[in-house]
C-alpha cells in the first residue's frame, strides 16, 4: 500500500479509471457522422471520430484495430457503443472491447442507413449512460494506475523544470508500485545510449535499439528535410538547437528509473513499473497510442505552450517557462517556473505535480477538458490500399 | 540573488539563460549539479531559455549541456556570446538536408 490514493472507479476486470466515459466509436471513417449523431441526441455519450478505417492491410491494419480495441478498452471508458458501416468489423473491434467485462452494444449500417443506425444506437447509448451513472468513485491506490507521459513545444525550460518534475512524479509512482510509460521514439536520438543504459535485461535493450535503428531508417529512407521539424520552429524559439539537447532534455522525464518493458505502438503494459512505448512525437498521435495501451491520465510537460487534449485521457499540462505560464495561463495546470529562479527544488514541484494528479484522477477537469481539447488521432504506418 | 542562467553540469560549455540577458551585462549563473556560482560577461543579447557560451568554443569544437554532446561549433563562438542554430550544428542525420 502506498500513500498516494485517489477516488476512482474500479472496472469489471479490476483496472482503475479516472473518468467514467460511455463512447460511441466509430470502426470507420464513413461512420463518424452516425456516431457524432448518437452523441449529440444523447447526454454523456463521447464520440470518437477519426480519419481512417478502411482499406488499410498489413501492419497498418493491425495498429488501427489495436488502438480501436485498445481505446475501447481503456479504462475510463466504462461502457462502448461500437458503429461500422459494415457488421465483420464492427463484430471484431466490439469482441475485443468486451473482453474487458464492460458492456459493448454492436451496430452496423449497411441494410439499415445512418438514420434508423442512430435511432438504434441511440436507444442503447441511453440505457448505457443511466446504468454507468449509478457507478461509484472508491478509494484507489495508486499503485493500480497506469500513467503516461510526453512532453510538447518544449524549449530549454522543459529540460531545466518541467520535464524533471514529471522525472521526481514517474519515480514516486514506480516506487508506489505503480505503472508508467514514456515513448516518442525519434525524439530520443542523441540520448538513446542512455535509454538503452536503462533497459534492465539485455533482451530489452535490443528490443528497444531494433526499433530506435528502424525508426531513424525510415527517417533518414525518406531524404526529407528536417529543418523546422525536429527540433520543431517552436523548438528554436524556445532556445533549442538540436535534436540531441532536445532529447537530452525529453529524457528527463524518466528520472533516474530503469525500464521494465518495450511496447509496440498501442500495446498495454504486461507488468508493473516503466515502459518504452514505440510512438511517434507528435502529440496527438502519441497520447493516443498511450490511451490504447490503457493510461488513465498523462502528464504533458511544455516549454513554449502546446494545447493538445485526449478524449479518453486527462492531459495535464505543465510548464516551468513563466512566459508560457503567464500568456498561456488557461492551459496551464500547473506551472513549475520557481524551479528557473531556484525558488523551488525538483522534489518540491514533484509534490505540486503529484497533488494535481491525484486531485485529476479523483475527478478534477484538466485545462485541455474544459477547453475541449479531444484530439484523437490514429497512427498511419502508409497508405491504404 | 536569482541566477540569470543554469548550467545542467559541471562539464558543459553552454548555461542556459532564465531570465532575459543584454549584451555587455556582468551575469552569474549556478550549476545545478554542483551549486558552484558562475560569472562572465555577456556579448550578446540572450532571450530567456537561449544559450550563453560558458567558455571560447573553436569552430568545429563539441558543445556540451548535461554533460553530453549536443552538437558541435559551426564557427568560433566566445565566451559570453548566444549559442544557437546559427553557429551550432547537430551531429545527428547528417545524411539528410538539413
Amino acid at each position: 500500500m502506498s500513500k498516494y490514493k485517489f477516488f476512482g472507479y474500479r472496472r469489471e476486470n479490476g483496472a482503475v479509471a479516472a473518468r467514467n466515459h460511455v463512447a460511441i466509436i466509430p470502426v470507420d471513417d464513413l461512420s463518424n457522422s452516425a456516431a457524432e449523431g448518437v452523441a449529440s441526441l444523447i447526454e454523456g455519450t463521447l464520440p470518437l471520430p477519426h480519419a481512417y478505417g478502411r482499406l488499410q492491410f498489413g501492419a497498418d491494419l493491425e495498429l488501427f484495430f489495436d488502438t480501436m480495441i485498445g481505446t475501447g478498452r481503456n479504462p475510463n471508458i466504462a461502457a462502448a457503443v461500437v458503429i461500422c458501416i459494415e457488421p465483420k468489423w464492427a463484430d471484431k473491434v466490439a469482441e475485443g472491447i468486451a473482453k474487458t467485462g464492460k458492456p459493448v452494444e454492436v451496430f452496423s449500417i449497411e441494410k439499415s442507413g445512418d438514420l434508423k443506425t442512430i435511432e438504434k444506437a441511440s436507444r442503447a447509448a441511453k440505457g448505457l449512460v443511466q446504468k454507468v451513472s449509478e457507478l461509484k468513485r472508491e478509494e484507489i491506490d495508486v499503485a493500480d494506475a497506469v500513467i503516461s507521459t510526453k512532453c510538447g513545444e518544449s524549449d530549454t525550460t522543459s529540460g531545466l523544470g518541467a520535464n524533471p518534475t514529471v522525472g521526481k512524479v514517474f519515480e514516486r509512482l514506480v516506487d508506489a508500485g505503480g505503472t508508467v510509460m514514456f515513448g516518442e521514439t525519434s525524439e530520443l536520438t542523441g540520448g538513446e545510449q542512455i535509454v538503452a543504459d536503462r533497459m534492465k535485461t539485455p533482451a530489452l535493450r535490443k528490443k528497444f535499439m531494433d526499433i530506435f535503428n528502424d525508426y531513424n531508417a525510415m527517417i533518414e529512407a525518406q531524404g526529407s528535410d528536417l529543418l523546422g521539424s525536429q527540433p520543431t520552429q517552436g523548438n528554436i524559439a524556445g532556445g533549442l538547437t538540436t535534436i540531441e539537447e532536445k532529447a537530452m532534455g525529453n529524457i528527463q522525464k524518466i528520472g533516474k528509473l530503469k525500464v521494465d518493458g518495450v511496447l509496440s505502438p498501442a500495446e498495454a503494459p504486461h507488468g508493473k513499473g516503466l515502459h518504452f512505448m514505440d510512438t511517434s512525437s507528435a502529440a496527438a498521435e502519441a497520447v493516443t497510442l498511450f490511451a490504447a495501451g490503457g493510461a488513465i491520465a498523462h502528464l504533458f510537460p511544455t516549454g513554449q505552450g502546446n494545447i493538445i487534449g485526449n478524449p479518453v485521457v486527462p492531459v495535464i499540462k505543465l510548464t516551468a517557462n513563466p512566459n508560457t505560464a503567464a500568456t498561456m495561463s488557461e492551459h496551464i495546470d500547473v506551472s513549475v517556473e520557481k524551479v528557473l529562479t531556484l525558488e523551488q527544488t525538483l522534489d518540491q514541484a514533484g509534490d505540486a505535480l503529484m497533488d494535481m494528479l491525484l486531485r485529476t484522477l479523483s475527478g478534477r477537469l484538466t485545462a485541455a477538458e474544459v477547453l475541449r481539447h479531444k484530439e484523437f488521432v490514429l497512427t498511419k504506418l502508409y497508405r491504404s490500399a | 540573488m536569482k541566477p540569470q542562467f543554469l548550467v545542467h553540469d559541471e562539464h558543459d560549455s553552454v548555461g542556459v539563460a532564465v531570465t532575459e540577458i543584454k549584451a555587455g551585462e556582468k551575469i552569474t549563473g549556478s550549476c545545478l549539479e554542483t551549486g558552484k556560482a558562475i560569472s562572465l560577461e555577456s556579448k550578446d543579447p540572450v532571450p530567456l531559455g537561449h544559450k550563453v557560451a560558458l567558455k571560447d568554443i573553436k569552430e568545429g569544437e563539441d558543445v556540451v549541456k548535461y554533460g553530453v554532446v549536443i552538437g558541435k561549433a559551426k564557427q568560433a563562438i566566445k565566451a559570453g556570446q548566444h549559442v544557437h542554430v546559427h553557429n551550432v550544428k547537430s551531429n545527428r542525420w547528417q545524411n539528410v538536408k538539413i
